[in-house]
């Protein structure tokens, strides 16, 4: 069975107030969809959610991954489930190198008893870290204490290449990249697609979606999907803004603030 | 509940002790004026610790230790602490010292490496010049009394350009509830040698269920241009109350690099202090701790400079669980003519259970103008943040949290230069962190 996620009506507040207003969206194995939208509209909210961040309350929804709603699961859970999340500012973790961590992950989603071997391990982290052109001396670093914006989001898709997930959602990932590594780590996501993984992709720019091109484009404003669209809805953001949307749409102030 | 100190000894108990042992007359006499100023000093005051309600009363007798021929003939515990020793190894047991080993190779480069009370009797002339005089005697009640009892201990001298690679190890246990366990250790480092001296203070057996005091006195003397590193892993029970006090003195480009391990499961007053006198000189100190039940602890780290361009760097990290607290002090001196000095400390608390305490005191004084200091001190939680990243990975919560606080003693832990005292080091934390 080809992996299949459902986001049903998912609402979730933070700090009281609330954020995500009601998110539907279907994402087939195989699909690439791409979530666009202004700042502060709710789309960071809505991978954290989806993630289980102890920030976020989810007040309403459900989020189902090939049948099991995963908002019931721990943070842990959800990961060994098979969603993964790079994040748009991950955590900085002294003293925790990236290999004992890169190893940790792996052992965790392969059970007590089957721990991956050391050689084997080693071997598939190089390979991987050669494919995103990563300097092997990342390996023994703490985690991404240091790292520059690109270099951690280099490490992100590291990740996402050795936990193997079903449902990828990718915050940013663009985002303090020069060039060479958007195209490095633009191939390191088209290397992963395949008919058992799915993909959210959060990003203000057309330029990676030339790389990692869409099957869908939604467009989010105050915590809602208002407009959904194929990979020409991109084109015609990044020409024109958002204003015709909003003028469509009839929204004055796209952020969740006072909606 | 506060016990008094009664003091334990006088100068004439002391100077018999000292004359059964067969001690050179100038020691006796050092012993009997310690005794004696032990009647009338105060006890240290410590920052926000009342060590004067722990239970300082038993300091025990001194029994004479029986040395044995092999290392077969001592505890399990302490044989496997005691493995891998192949330049030098020293065992002391309670009141004395029963095992002393030293390469061929580091004798005949006048390298000496026996217990402190021998070497006494046969290198007072390396002895007297330093014994006391990097922590005298009179600073107050503890430091006197200790030098009117201690027993046992260390002698390191490395003579002039000698460097001894391979790591010096000594081992001092107790297992005898009642024998008094005072080492106190003496290194002598001539100018431009280099030594790595690593012990392991232990209690075992009958003495780890039953109250007890461990004071010792560490002196590091490192002549002009001389590099001592030292590593101290200070494991005993809940019921022996450690009171240790490490203190070097370093001339022109002399460099000491201190790692302390403090995880003990009782009461610990520990102070490892650098006096930077040379110019040039330099240290580096690296203090981690595990607190736990109700034990309390005051960790200090100090650096005095006086040396031109000295540079002193102080790391202290404790985790604390259920209910222990720890002072963590650490004190950057900078006096007068020490210009281009720099000194940084920095001071962090991992904070497990909320009824653990952790105090973090950087205190930097300052008495020059050409100079650079810096502190960072952090008392605080494993943060959610991080261990919702690890989880989201697929991590478990305890394997998330289990990371962070190995991570956040990490920086000392991969200091210790001796790659199977790391790796007992790492086991200790796993039982005091796991426990
Ligand atoms: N942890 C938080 N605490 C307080 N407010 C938050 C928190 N997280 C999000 N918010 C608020 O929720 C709203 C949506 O934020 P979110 O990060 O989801 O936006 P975004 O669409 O990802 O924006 P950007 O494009 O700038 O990344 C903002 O008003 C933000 O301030
Ligand atoms: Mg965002």
């Amino acid at each position: 069975m080809s992996t299949q996620f459902v986001i049903n009506d998912l609402k979730a507040s933070v700090e009281g107030k609330e954020i995500l207003k009601g998110i539907n969206l279907e994402i087939k194995g195989g699909e690439i969809h791409a979530i666009m939208g202004p700042n502060g509209t709710g789309k960071s909210t809505l991978a954290s959610a989806l993630m289980g961040h102890p920030k976020y309350e989810v007040t309403g929804g459900t989020a189902l991954l090939d049948g099991e709603d995963i908002l019931e699961m721990g943070v842990d859970e959800r990961a060994l489930a098979g969603m993964f999340l790079a994040m748009q500012y991950p955590s900085e973790i002294t003293g925790v190198t990236n290999s004992d961590f890169l190893r940790s992950a792996i052992n965790a989603r392969r059970g007590e008893g089957n721990e991956i071997s050391l050689i084997k391990f080693i071997r598939q982290m190089e390979g991987k870290m050669k494919d995103l052109e990563m300097n092997p001396e990342f390996a023994h670093r703490y985690l991404n204490e240091g790292f520059s914006g690109g270099e951690k989001k280099r490490n992100e898709i590291l990740q996402m290449m050795l936990l193997d997930p079903k449902l990828v959602i990718l915050d940013e990932i663009d985002s303090g990249l020069d060039i060479d590594a958007l195209r490095i780590v633009s191939n390191g996501v088209n290397a992963m697609r395949s008919e058992d993984r799915g993909f959210l992709v959060i990003t203000h720019y057309q330029r990676l979606l030339n790389y990692i091109k869409p099957d869908f484009v939604h467009v989010m404003m105050q915590g809602r999907i208002v407009k959904s669209g194929g990979p020409e809805l991109a084109e015609r953001l990044e020409n024109e803004g958002y204003d015709w949307v909003k003028e469509e749409l009839g929204i004055v102030d796209e952020t969740v603030g006072q909606a | 509940m506060s016990i008094q100190l009664s003091t334990p000894v006088n100068r004439q108990a002391a100077e018999a002790l000292s004359r059964s042992k067969g001690e050179p007359e100038w020691l006796t006499a050092l012993r009997a004026e310690a005794a004696e100023l032990a009647e009338t000093l105060a006890l240290p005051k410590v920052e926000k610790t009342r060590i004067d309600r722990w239970n300082l009363s038993a300091f025990g007798q001194y029994k004479a230790a029986q040395p044995v021929a092999q290392l077969t003939e001592l505890p399990e515990d302490v044989q496997t602490l005691a493995a891998n020793a192949e330049a030098g190894l020293l065992v002391q047991r309670g009141s004395g010292s029963v095992y002393a080993k030293l390469s061929d190779e580091l004798k005949a480069k006048g390298v000496i490496f026996t217990d402190l009370e021998t070497a006494a009797r046969e290198h007072s002339n390396l002895v007297q010049p330093y014994l006391h005089t990097v922590v005298p005697n009179n600073e107050d009640k503890l430091t006197a009394l200790h030098g009117a009892l201690w027993n046992g201990g260390v002698f390191v001298y490395v003579p002039k350009n000698v460097e001894v690679e391979i790591p010096l190890q000594a081992v001092l246990f107790n297992d005898d509830a009642d024998a008094a366990f005072a080492p106190h250790i003496l290194i002598v480092a001539d100018t431009h040698s280099r030594v790595t001296y690593v012990d392991n203070v232990v209690t075992t057996g009958a003495a780890a269920s039953a109250a007890a005091v461990h004071h010792s006195i560490v002196e590091i003397v490192a002549k002009a241009g001389a590099q001592v590193n030292f590593a101290s892993i200070h494991n005993m029970s809940g019921e022996v109350v450690d009171l240790s006090i490490r203190r070097a003195t370093l001339d022109n480009d002399a460099r000491v690099e201190w790692v302390i391990g403090d995880l003990n499961d009782g009461n610990t007053l520990s102070d490892t202090k650098s006096l930077l006198k040379g110019n040039g000189s330099t240290s580096d100190s690296k203090v981690i701790s595990i607190g736990s039940n109700a034990q309390k602890m005051s960790l200090t780290t100090q650096a005095v400079h006086w040396g031109r361009s000295s540079d002193s760097q102080m790391i202290t990290r404790a985790v604390m669980r259920d209910e222990a607290t720890a002072i963590i002090n650490g004190i950057t001196k900078i006096e007068k003519g020490a210009t281009k000095a720099n000194g940084e400390q920095t001071e962090k608390v991992l904070m497990l259970s909320p009824k653990s305490r952790g105090d973090a005191n950087p205190i930097l004084l300052i008495d020059e103008d050409d100079v650079t200091a810096g502190h960072a001190a952090s008392v605080g939680q494993v943060n959610p943040e991080q261990v919702y990243y690890l989880m989201s990975r697929g991590i478990s919560k305890k394997d998330a949290e289990r990371l962070i606080i190995y991570g956040f003693l990490a920086p000392v832990v991969s200091e210790v230069p001796i790659d199977a005292v790391r790796e007992q080091l790492q086991r200790l934390l796993e039982r005091k962190l796991e426990a």
